[in-house]
């Protein structure tokens, strides 16, 4: 499976690390709701189709990004950084 | 005594060039280019094989690797290969070739008693006999059955031969060097894409020798014109004996390439591992032939179409003297007459039909052949060579069989029933295949992935089809790729128009011939007819059932000449259409490949890389037992002379609590951590707070994952305002440096820090006892290193013997002790330096076990205790869990299960019995190794401890701080040990922490 990084090109998956499912929203620091701390950690859909997750370019640039996935097909779609460098791509 | 050779005649054999190797210690004699098959087949031998559960006598039944009967051992000692197929080993001069899974010999093997119990080894037998007289008997006949059971035996030898590995990229890959996949690499090679074609036979053509002309050529001067034009380009590989055995995703493909032995077989090059990455894909694979299931059909003697064609045309070997054909389409008498054409005995031709076809027909009764149409084969007899068949009346309307039943003598039958295509890698790519009732049989379905099918596989059957339709995917493929040669491209969009033919060569679907006797579906793993229909009748109807309950097409073979039949004798039973049923799923590999392929180079020392330590080498010079710890080599300790490494260890440890030893610690993770933010961040990623560090001061800090579990520990010395220096255990270095650049990219991209790896850049040396600090002022130059200037947790820059150096008073050992810490390149002169300037005080270097021990005495924990399923207050640290603000895993950390005072908690252990705890062992109530009663804790480290003269532990038990003094018992039933423990506070020296102080 190749993975696009913005900065480095394509490249083969064995480069990166994976980051998780992008799709869900991390709870802010200073939330001390346990539940929602839970659901973070623990729950997870398993969605068929596109779907968006972290990538982290650890043999390459380092730097994460949002990828888009067809976990049925593994085709990849659009992907982007994340982080300081987010936008960086476009300059 | 039945095959022999032919005077004249064998395309792939030289005749000048004779060899000779050996079978079961015979002689055998054989041409160059023959296989051991034809080489045996020519000698007249027809008994090869015994079969895996019954040990019934088996023959050659193919010409290729889908053979399921003939397999046999080659070689000897460590380059032993069971199981190979010997239709597709080559004769080599002194090659050693042993027959399988017959004792004490093929012809009389007692195995083939086993046949007379045969009910009791049905399908699934294991689940409904030899299951009394008492429970656990089945241990009892176990072990007798397996070893009836099987085929070749592996050697236990290393194998030293070597594996390589290659990677190579194209524009169209060609998969099968027939005339659909030559004409398709010619035509794409020609428009000047990069291609690569494979095949897995020692040469291209594929089964254009098995026909009678192409294009209006003979089929050596087609092959001869399109091979060398195509070796005219440069942009085109040709990869032969090379089996494409996976279709993965983004068109990555895997491939196995066998290399011929040299003469000389000493260790060498066995086989190549190829990773093809191609934009597009022709897949040209061809079809196999399928037999008849009917009693009888594994006899010796019985043998498919083409392979009794293919041995006279590539061999010049006759497979009998007197051969039936027994077939149901049109192919079967094309095949026949070019039988007869060599110069072998058709005696008859037997087909279900009633009507046959002319010129074939005309051909072979001009040879003496009889028909037999409206007939069928109903047994096959003979034990270990077929003596006769016994041929009906049969009726194709209704299916029946009657009339009187005729045995004819033959020596050899040829069976062909239909045509199957090899849509393997199409499925792995692909969407499931498509049953055509013309046929018979299953087409590729929709791909998932860049390729198209050509030629047989896609049910285009005749190399002239073939080879039209191959061109046309050759050229489209490369017109895809924006390769194209100008004015050819209208030519090959009007032959695209002309559709598809299929050829059914007028086909009777006809898969099995109900009558008495056992019939079998899978050859290799001896699954009768009744063996399917028994299935069904358990329940296990879904053709994944049927598959795993009676094991059909589970076998080396993957079923390449039993899965259609065995699909189609459940449909018959569960009376519903074939499609209905469908297939099993494709999976890769096409064929069995080696492990020792996939593992190419990557074994013994290359397995995985290499860290070492700055002061590696010393620590070898030195006499260190080195250990590999993850990816790096850590000396354990420094063995003197006559030394065990217990000796040594508790040496190391001694002296340093005595005067002064020093260690490598280089390996633990370094993380330089800068920013405005660089404190906030600290505070958000430990337990503890860390912006109120003061500059120039180190402190011990816990991480949490986000589960509120113990994720990591170390030191963090802060260099600056906005500058920290964090140090992580070894083993978690790069987990921690994901984490922190993952909370910074994602949970907190507002925070100002910038992270480098400092890991490799720096080294550090830990020098620890009493005389730590007089051995530290004599090497040091501008830092002051009393306690006033540099008290516990202090840390400062400055010189060592002309080094820019970082030095911090921590201690691990709970001794007086500082870490230095200098460049990598620079380890070795400091490390020198401080041991030439201690001699005096009698300096040792320590290793992994000393440094282990000494922190096991203070009750300090590592990775041992920090496991992924503790907390903070399981160990004891809970002062160090700020209530006054935010981190990671705090929420969750505080959750009831986490906090439960039943857990278990760290607790030091002493044995009652003087003898070792054992690292790992269970702590329970009984004392009788029998009766321990359930798991209170386990062991999670321990050592020889020479400050209390004795073996000591640090251990996690339920409740354990409550109940020091209790005794326990540490159980350890796989090593035997069950020894008497109390437990006791897990500091066990230096109570009070004074001799950090000095």
């Amino acid at each position: 499976m190749l993975i696009p990084c913005p900065i480095c090109g394509e490249r083969d998956h064995g480069e990166f690390t994976y980051g998780g499912d992008a799709t869900i929203e991390r709870p802010d620091i200073a939330d001390r709701d346990a539940a929602r701390w839970a659901a973070y950690v623990y729950d997870r859909g398993n969605p068929r189709g596109p779907h968006s997750e972290y990538w982290h370019h650890v043999h390459g640039c380092r730097l994460w990004m949002v990828v888009t996935r067809d976990t049925q097909t593994h085709a990849v779609g659009e992907t982007r950084l994340v982080g300081f460098w987010a936008g960086a791509e476009t300059r | 005594m039945a095959g022999y050779r032919l005077p004249r005649g064998g395309g792939r054999i030289d005749r000048s060039r004779g060899i000779r190797f050996s079978f079961d210690g015979a002689s055998v004699g054989a041409f160059a280019g023959d296989t051991v098959a034809s080489a045996l087949l020519a000698s007249g031998r027809t008994l090869v094989a015994r079969s895996f559960k019954y040990h019934r006598p088996r023959g050659v039944f193919t010409a290729g690797s889908e053979e399921p009967n003939a397999l046999v051992t080659l070689g000897a000692g460590g380059n032993t290969e069971p199981n190979a197929k010997a239709t597709i080993v080559d004769a080599a001069e002194g090659l050693v070739v042993r027959s399988q899974n017959a004792w004490p010999s093929l012809g009389a093997d007692i195995g083939a008693a086993g046949g007379l119990l045969s009910p009791f080894f049905a399908a699934g037998f294991y689940y409904k006999t030899f299951i009394g007289p008492y429970r656990g008997a089945w241990m009892l006949y176990e072990p007798f059955i397996r070893r009836a059971a099987g085929l070749g035996r592996a050697s236990f030898e290393p194998d030293r031969d070597r594996y390589e590995t290659g990677h190579v990229f194209c524009d169209v890959l060609v998969v099968g060097g027939g005339p659909a996949g030559l004409a398709a690499a010619l035509e794409a090679a020609d428009a000047g894409a990069r291609v690569i074609l494979c095949d897995d036979n020692i040469g291209v053509g594929g089964a254009l020798d098995l026909e009678d002309g192409i294009q209006g050529q003979s089929v050596a001067d087609w092959l001869f014109a399109t091979i060398s034009a195509l070796r005219a380009f440069p942009n085109f590989q040709l990869l032969t004996r090379t089996s494409v055995y996976g279709y993965y995703d983004g068109n990555i493909l895997g491939a196995v390439e066998q290399i011929p032995a040299p003469a000389d077989a000493g260790s060498r090059t066995r086989q190549r591992h190829w990773r093809i990455q191609a934009r597009r894909v022709v897949l040209a694979t061809g079809a196999l032939e399928r037999p008849f299931v009917f009693p009888g059909n594994d006899t010796p003697g019985v043998m498919l179409g083409t392979a009794g064609l293919a041995y006279a045309r590539r061999y010049g070997v006759a497979v009998g003297r007197e051969v039936v054909v027994f077939t149901n389409n049109d192919s079967g008498w094309t095949q026949a007459a070019a039988l007869s054409r060599a110069g072998i005995q058709v005696r008859a031709v037997v087909d279900p039909r009633t009507a046959v076809p002319g010129r074939p027909a005309a051909e072979l009764s001009e040879a003496g052949a009889e028909f037999l149409s409206g007939h069928v084969v109903t047994a096959a007899n003979g034990g270990k060579a077929l003596s006769s068949v016994r041929i009906e009346v049969y009726d194709a309307s209704t299916g029946h069989i009657s009339g009187a039943a005729r045995d004819m003598r033959c020596d050899s039958l040829l069976v062909s029933a239909g045509w199957n295509p090899l849509v393997h890698l199409a499925s792995q790519a692909g969407g499931p295949p498509v049953y055509d009732e013309q046929l018979a049989a299953f087409l590729p379905g929709e791909p998932r992935e860049a390729w198209r099918a050509v030629g047989a596989m896609a049910g285009t059957f005749g190399a002239d089809d073939a080879a039209a339709e191959g061109r046309i995917a050759g050229a489209a493929a490369a017109r895809e790729l924006g390769f194209e040669l100008p004015g050819k491209e209208s030519s090959g969009r009007a032959a695209a128009t002309e559709g598809k033919r299929r050829n059914a060569d007028n086909l009777l679907p006809l898969f099995e011939i109900p009558a008495e006797g056992k019939a079998f579906v899978d050859l290799q793993n001896d699954v009768t007819a009744s063996d399917v229909r028994l299935a069904r009748q358990e329940g296990f109807e879904s053709v994944e059932h049927l598959k795993r309950y009676t094991t059909l097409g589970m076998a080396a073979d993957q079923g390449k000449t039993s899965n259609l039949n065995g699909l189609a004798i459940l449909a018959a039973a569960r009376k519903m259409p074939v499609p209905a049923v469908g297939t099993t799923r494709f999976r890769a590999p096409y064929n069995p490949i080696s492990l020792g392929a996939l593992a190419g180079r990557a074994r013994g020392g290359h397995f995985q890389p290499l860290r070492r330590m700055p002061l590696h080498d010393w620590h070898v010079k030195a006499g260190a037992d080195m250990m590999n710890v993850g990816l790096w080599q850590r000396p354990r300790a420094y063995l003197w002379e006559r030394e065990t490494l217990e000796h040594a260890y508790v040496r190391e440890a001694r002296a340093v609590r005595q005067s002064v030893g020093i260690t490598d610690v280089s390996t633990l993770g370094k993380i330089d951590v800068q920013g405005p933010d660089a404190a906030t961040f600290l505070d958000r990623v430990y337990t503890n707070t860390f912006s109120t560090l003061a500059v120039g001061k180190a402190r011990y800090g816990l991480m949490l994952r986000e589960d509120g579990f113990l994720f990591d520990d170390g030191t963090t010395w802060r260099l600056a305002d906005t500058r920290y220096l964090m140090t992580t255990t070894t083993a978690n270095a790069a987990l921690v440096m994901q984490h922190l650049e993952m909370l910074l990219a994602i949970a907190w991209p507002e925070l100002r820090v910038s992270l480098a790896s400092l890991t490799d850049h720096w080294a550090g040396i830990a020098v620890s006892g009493p005389n730590s600090r007089a051995l530290l002022e004599r090497v040091v130059d501008d830092i002051d290193v009393s306690d006033a200037a540099l008290p516990v947790l202090a840390v400062r820059a400055g010189q060592l013997s002309g080094f820019r150096v970082l030095v911090a008073r921590l201690s691990f050992s709970g001794e007086r002790a500082y870490e230095v810490y200098c460049g990598a390149d620079y380890a070795h002169a400091v490390w020198e330096r401080l041991l030439a300037s201690g001699k005096d005080l009698e300096v040792v270097p320590y290793g992994l076990e000393a440094l282990g021990t000494l922190r096991i005495e203070k009750g300090h924990i590592t990775g041992s205790e920090i496991d992924g399923r503790t907390t903070v207050h399981d160990v004891g640290l809970d002062k160090m869990f700020s209530m006054k603000k935010d981190f990671v895993g705090k929420p969750l950390a505080l959750r009831p299960a986490l906090t439960d005072p039943g857990r278990k908690q760290l607790v030091g252990l002493k044995p009652l019995d003087g003898k070792a705890v054992l690292n790992g062992a269970h702590l329970v109530a009984g004392a009788d190794p029998k009766q321990p009663g359930r798991s209170q804790g386990h062991v999670t480290s321990m050592c020889y401890s020479p400050a209390v003269d004795g073996y000591i532990a640090l251990a996690l038990v339920e409740r354990g701080r409550a109940r020091h003094g209790e005794t326990l018992h540490a159980a350890d039933p796989l090593r035997g040990g069950h020894g008497a423990i109390e437990i006791v506070d897990p500091c066990f020296f230096d109570r009070d922490g004074s001799r950090m102080h000095g």
